[in-house]
Order: C-alpha cells, then sequence, then structure tokens
C-alpha cells in the first residue's frame, strides 16, 4: 500500500498563532490547531474526496498539500519523496477561481506554462488545446469579467492542466457555481479525470458531490482536523449511469456519510458560537475562521 | 422573388440608414452637452463686458484674450514660457515616478515598513508644498533647482501611498495561485503584483500629473524670470490684462491635456478592467 502511493500523509500536524487580547502589550500568542494526526494514503490515478464541517482545516490540508505551508509535524510525500515547497507537479483549483484579471482566458492558461519555461509557440497551442478540452474554445481571447462563473472555473481548471501537474487538488471549485451549472462540470471533470489519468484531491461541502464524484470519500473531524473514516465507493465508471443519483446504493452511501458528519458539524457550529463569544469577552475579533461561510 | 429581395434590401438599407443617423444624433447630443456649460461661459464672458455689466479694463471680452493669446503666440513669448514650465513639471514629475514607484513597490511589498510608514506619507502629503516653498528657496535658491525640487515634492506623495496601497491590496488568493504554480519572488513581483497594482498606481499618477502643473505655475509666480506663472504674474504688473488672462486659460489648457494624456496611457496599460459605464 505505502509503495503504490502517489501521496502519503503521516500524522501530519498544524497549528495557528492566533495573536488574541485587545491590548497590543497584553497580546498573547496562542496556538489553533487545525490539524490533528492526519493520515491518509492517496493512490495514483485516484479521485479522492474530502468532506469536513466548516473550519475542520480542509484548506489548511490543501495548502499543506500544496507546499504552501509547511506541516507543524509529521511529514506528506509525494511518490516517497517529502513536499518541500510548490511546484508544477501539483495543481491547484480554487472556490474562488483566482484567475488574473489583467490576462485574457488564453494568458491565464498560458501563465503556469511560461512558469514551467514552455516556449511561446508551444505554449500557445497547448494553452489553445486545454481550452477546447473544457469545452471553450471561441472564448480565449475574454477577460474573466467577460466571462460567467461557471466559465470561470472551467479556464482554472484548463490552467491548473495545462502545465501537466500529477496530482490536481481542488478546494470546493464548485460550491459559488449553480445547481445546473455544478453537475454539468461535475459531469465534465470526472471525463477530463478519465481522459488525462490524474490523481485528483477534491474537498467539497456536498455530501452528493463526495459520493458522486470520488471513488473514496475521507471525512473528517471538526477542528483540530482528523480523518474520521474513509469510505469506498463502489460505482464503476459514473458516467455511464443514466441516473446514479437516484440508485439505491448512492442513497445508502449519501446517508452513512452524513451520519458520519452530522455530529462534527454541530461540533463544528458549537465551536463557531463559542468562538465568537470568546471574542466578544476580550473585545477583539479572533481570527478569520469565525467570520467565514459555510 | 427578386423584387421580394429589393425590397427587402431596401428596407435594410432604410434600417441602416436609420442606425446611422441615430448614432449621428447621439453623437451630435453628446458634443453638445460636453459644450453647452463651456460655450455659454465663453459667451457670458463676451457679452458682460461688452455691455458694462463687468469692468473692461480688469475683464476683458473673451475675443480680446484670445487675440493677446495669439498675438504671444507669434511673438513666441508663449512658446518660450511654455517651454520653460513643461520642461520644470515634466522633470519634476518623471523624477517622482523614477522615485516613488520603485520605493512604493519595495514599502508595500514589506508590510512592515508599510505599517510603520504610512502616517509620515500621509502627513507629508498633507503638507501643502507651497507651504514650504520657501524653505525650497532658502535651500536651493531662486533658480531651476528649486522649481523642479517643488514638483517633484508635490507628486512623489501621491504617487507613493497609491503605489503603497495598490501592492498591499493585491488580492491574496492571487498571489497565492501564482506561488501554487511554483514562481520565484521576483517572477511573482513582476507578473503578478506590479500589473495587479497598477490601476492604483495610476490613481497616484493622475493626481500627481494635475499637482505637477498646479504647484509650478504657483512656484512661478513666486521667484521665476520665465514660465507661464510668470507670464501671468508678470501681465498682471506691467497692467497687460488680456494677455494675463491669456496665460490662464493656456494653463487650464494645459491641465486638460495632460490629464488627458495620462488617462489615454491609463486605459492602454489596464484596458483589461471593467469598463462600467456600459
Ligand atoms: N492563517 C491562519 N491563521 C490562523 N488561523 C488559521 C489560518 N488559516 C486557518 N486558520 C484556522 O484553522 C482552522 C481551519 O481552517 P481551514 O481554512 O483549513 O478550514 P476549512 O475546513 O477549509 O473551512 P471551510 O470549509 O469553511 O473552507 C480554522 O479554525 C481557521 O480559523
Ligand atoms: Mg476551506
Amino acid at each position: 500500500m505505502t509503495i503504490e502511493s502517489k501521496i502519503s500523509i503521516r500524522h501530519v500536524h498544524k497549528a495557528f498563532s492566533v495573536k488574541r487580547g485587545s491590548k497590543p502589550f497584553k497580546a498573547e500568542s496562542q496556538p489553533v490547531y487545525a490539524l490533528q494526526d492526519i493520515n491518509l494514503e492517496v493512490r495514483q490515478g485516484e479521485f479522492m474526496v474530502i468532506v469536513g464541517p466548516s473550519g475542520c482545516g480542509k484548506s489548511t490540508l490543501l495548502d499543506l498539500l500544496a507546499g504552501l505551508t509547511k506541516p507543524g509535524g509529521g511529514q506528506i510525500l509525494l511518490d516517497g519523496q517529502a513536499i518541500s515547497g510548490p511546484n508544477l507537479d501539483r495543481g491547484i483549483v480554487f472556490q474562488q477561481y483566482a484567475l488574473f484579471p489583467w490576462k485574457t482566458a488564453l494568458a491565464n492558461v498560458e501563465f503556469g506554462l511560461e512558469a514551467k519555461g514552455v516556449g511561446r509557440r508551444e505554449r500557445r497551442e497547448t494553452a489553445q488545446r486545454f481550452i477546447e478540452l473544457v469545452g471553450l474554445g471561441g472564448f480565449e481571447h475574454r477577460y474573466p469579467h467577460e466571462l460567467s462563473g461557471g466559465m470561470k472555473q472551467r479556464i482554472a481548471i484548463a490552467r491548473s492542466l495545462a502545465y501537466d501537474p500529477e496530482v490536481l487538488l481542488m478546494d470546493e471549485p464548485f460550491a459559488a457555481l449553480d445547481a445546473q451549472t455544478r453537475e454539468t462540470l461535475q459531469s465534465e471533470l470526472l471525463r477530463i479525470w478519465e481522459a488525462t489519468g490524474k490523481t485528483i484531491i477534491f474537498i467539497t461541502h456536498g455530501i452528493e458531490e463526495a459520493v458522486y464524484l470520488g471513488q473514496r470519500v475521507a471525512i473528517m473531524t471538526s477542528r483540530p482536523g482528523r480523518i474520521k473514516r474513509v469510505i469506498d465507493i463502489p460505482f464503476e465508471s459514473r458516467r455511464s449511469e443514466e441516473d446514479l443519483r437516484s440508485n439505491p446504493d448512492f442513497v445508502k452511501l449519501r446517508h452513512e456519510i452524513w451520519e458520519l458528519l452530522k455530529d462534527e458539524v454541530s461540533r463544528a457550529q458549537e465551536q463557531e458560537k463559542s468562538k465568537t463569544l470568546d471574542a466578544y469577552g476580550e473585545g477583539k475579533s479572533s481570527a478569520k475562521g469565525g467570520a467565514r461561510h459555510g | 422573388m427578386a423584387e421580394s429581395n429589393v425590397a427587402k434590401t431596401l428596407i435594410l438599407q432604410g434600417r441602416s440608414d436609420g442606425g446611422t443617423l441615430e448614432r449621428a444624433t447621439a453623437k451630435a447630443r453628446r458634443a453638445f452637452r460636453n459644450s453647452v456649460a463651456i460655450l455659454l461661459f465663453l459667451a457670458a464672458w463676451e457679452i458682460a463686458p461688452r455691455t458694462g455689466i463687468v469692468n473692461v479694463t480688469f475683464f476683458p471680452p473673451f475675443s480680446e484674450v484670445v487675440s493677446a493669446w495669439w498675438g504671444l503666440l507669434r511673438d513666441g513669448d508663449l512658446q518660450d514660457h511654455l517651454a520653460a514650465s513643461l520642461t520644470r513639471s515634466i522633470s519634476g514629475f518623471l523624477l517622482a515616478n523614477l522615485i516613488a514607484i520603485p520605493l512604493g513597490l519595495a514599502i508595500g511589498w514589506w508590510k512592515t515598513a508599510a505599517d510603520y510608514l504610512n502616517p509620515f506619507l500621509e502627513l507629508m502629503r498633507n503638507t501643502a508644498a507651497l507651504a514650504i516653498l520657501p524653505v525650497f528657496i532658502l535651500l536651493l535658491g531662486l533658480g531651476e533647482t528649486s522649481k523642479i525640487a517643488i514638483v517633484l515634492y508635490a507628486s512623489l506623495f501621491p504617487l507613493l501611498l497609491n503605489t503603497i496601497s495598490g501592492v498591499k491590496n493585491v488580492d491574496p488568493l492571487l498571489v497565492k495561485s501564482a506561488r501554487s504554480m511554483g514562481l520565484s519572488s521576483i517572477s511573482l513581483f513582476r507578473k503578478v503584483i506590479v500589473p495587479a497594482a497598477l490601476p492604483t498606481m495610476f490613481v497616484g499618477i493622475r493626481q500627481a500629473g494635475a499637482s505637477s502643473i498646479l504647484v509650478l505655475v504657483a512656484a512661478e509666480m513666486v521667484g521665476a524670470t520665465s514660465g507661464l506663472g510668470y507670464l501671468i504674474q508678470y501681465a498682471q504688473f506691467s497692467f497687460l490684462i488680456p494677455q494675463m488672462y491669456a496665460g490662464i486659460i493656456t494653463i487650464s489648457v494645459l491641465g486638460i491635456i495632460v490629464n488627458y494624456l495620462l488617462l489615454a496611457l491609463e486605459r492602454r496599460l489596464t484596458g483589461w478592467r471593467q469598463t462600467y459605464g456600459e
């Protein structure tokens, strides 16, 4: 198991120090334990979905995988090598697209290729090919503000795929989209995944989305985040199934995950509440977590 | 069949004619809206002195001002003064850009520095440049140096403050996204921070452009032997009232041109931004 793992997350911890107290002199550094002893093995070419209540540390985990931050303890291996920093072997897709507004769709997709040192000519051709892969041929010269949310997310996906990372990290990529667009993009993502064979780690709040997309679904506890259970989703080729969502097995799995998640969600809500109260008591709002959307 | 085609063509033509006509009227209406207030003002300027509502000696009719302006142009006086003023404004303005933009980018990037320096820079910006003109004259004399220095001073702070705030307010998600693609700090700066900060930087550039003219003209009135400010002051002393107004008008037009040019440059460089007007 260990040997064939694409990504191994072993005993990973992460804590943030949050300054509290109303007066600067009284400020004491208080750690917020975001992740506690995370263990997860992701196989080559696997579609792994992570679900968990708001504020449980999902984005924190993804930042660690991207190499944007370092774990406080434990290690993360990619092909058996410890991750030392950001690299083009991993691509991230964010919920808020993170497209460069001063670049056209095409130039946005070219951005990672440029960072990779690909020549101008080849860059253009590759970018064009990936824009077509995500079904946006004809829109390459539009600026992000001229595209709909769904189109922007397609471009963001094309940008991450274009530089050919081995692993695609996706942080609630479809959460800001309307239901129809989301369903379309979900099945397109599956198509792209099947076509490219990438390893995907996909974070979501949506249980249905998790069951529909994932080969396995990891459920996290409320903060400090741990992996509570990993559930196998045994459907073959999801796209061929006519209406997978009403399949009784699908419904059963969805319910099982919901059962696992619901205590964690209420605990997370308790945490948020007490944190807000704390912040009131100390006359200063705490770190960002309290105000984050769900 | 053929006839109906002809009819269709006619209809289409009629429509497109209507479109052109409509567009032409819209254009005319816009031109009218933009110029009517100015034209009324100029008409009042022409009529009021002629009808004796205001004193002709101090307020000559607009046509006389125009002919005085023409006279100054023919003698070459206007060009000389304009060139003197422009040299000073442009040198001061460019120098300020050269200093403030790299400095502002550095300060904005280094957040702690920005937090410490911002109050000081605000203080400096709100210290009217003209109020410290005497200091400049004292230190640098009455020559070109003190004029360029005052323009530099007046342009520096809007540029600096806006560049800093532009860099500080770059969307962290964009930085994160670029970093995840393994960009080095230098490419990150060049490819993300600077383009993202550019619109805010341009607010500063336009403010600086406007104040570089305003401040210079005032400085030239105090101690100078050339320049548009001097021309106005000299004309007033010598009781060449139409010439004085000619100088004033030249400055107004110059201000408009400078603003227009900077705006055009801004559109070229930040054309990707949403045009909210449409
Ligand atoms: N830079 C930071 N400084 C301090 N605390 C942080 C920081 N980033 C995250 N946290 C805290 O760590 C915890 C986990 O945050 P994270 O963003 O990973 O949650 P999440 O699971 O992605 O939540 P959501 O589902 O709402 O996106 C939160 O309590 C948050 O307040
Ligand atoms: Mg998150």
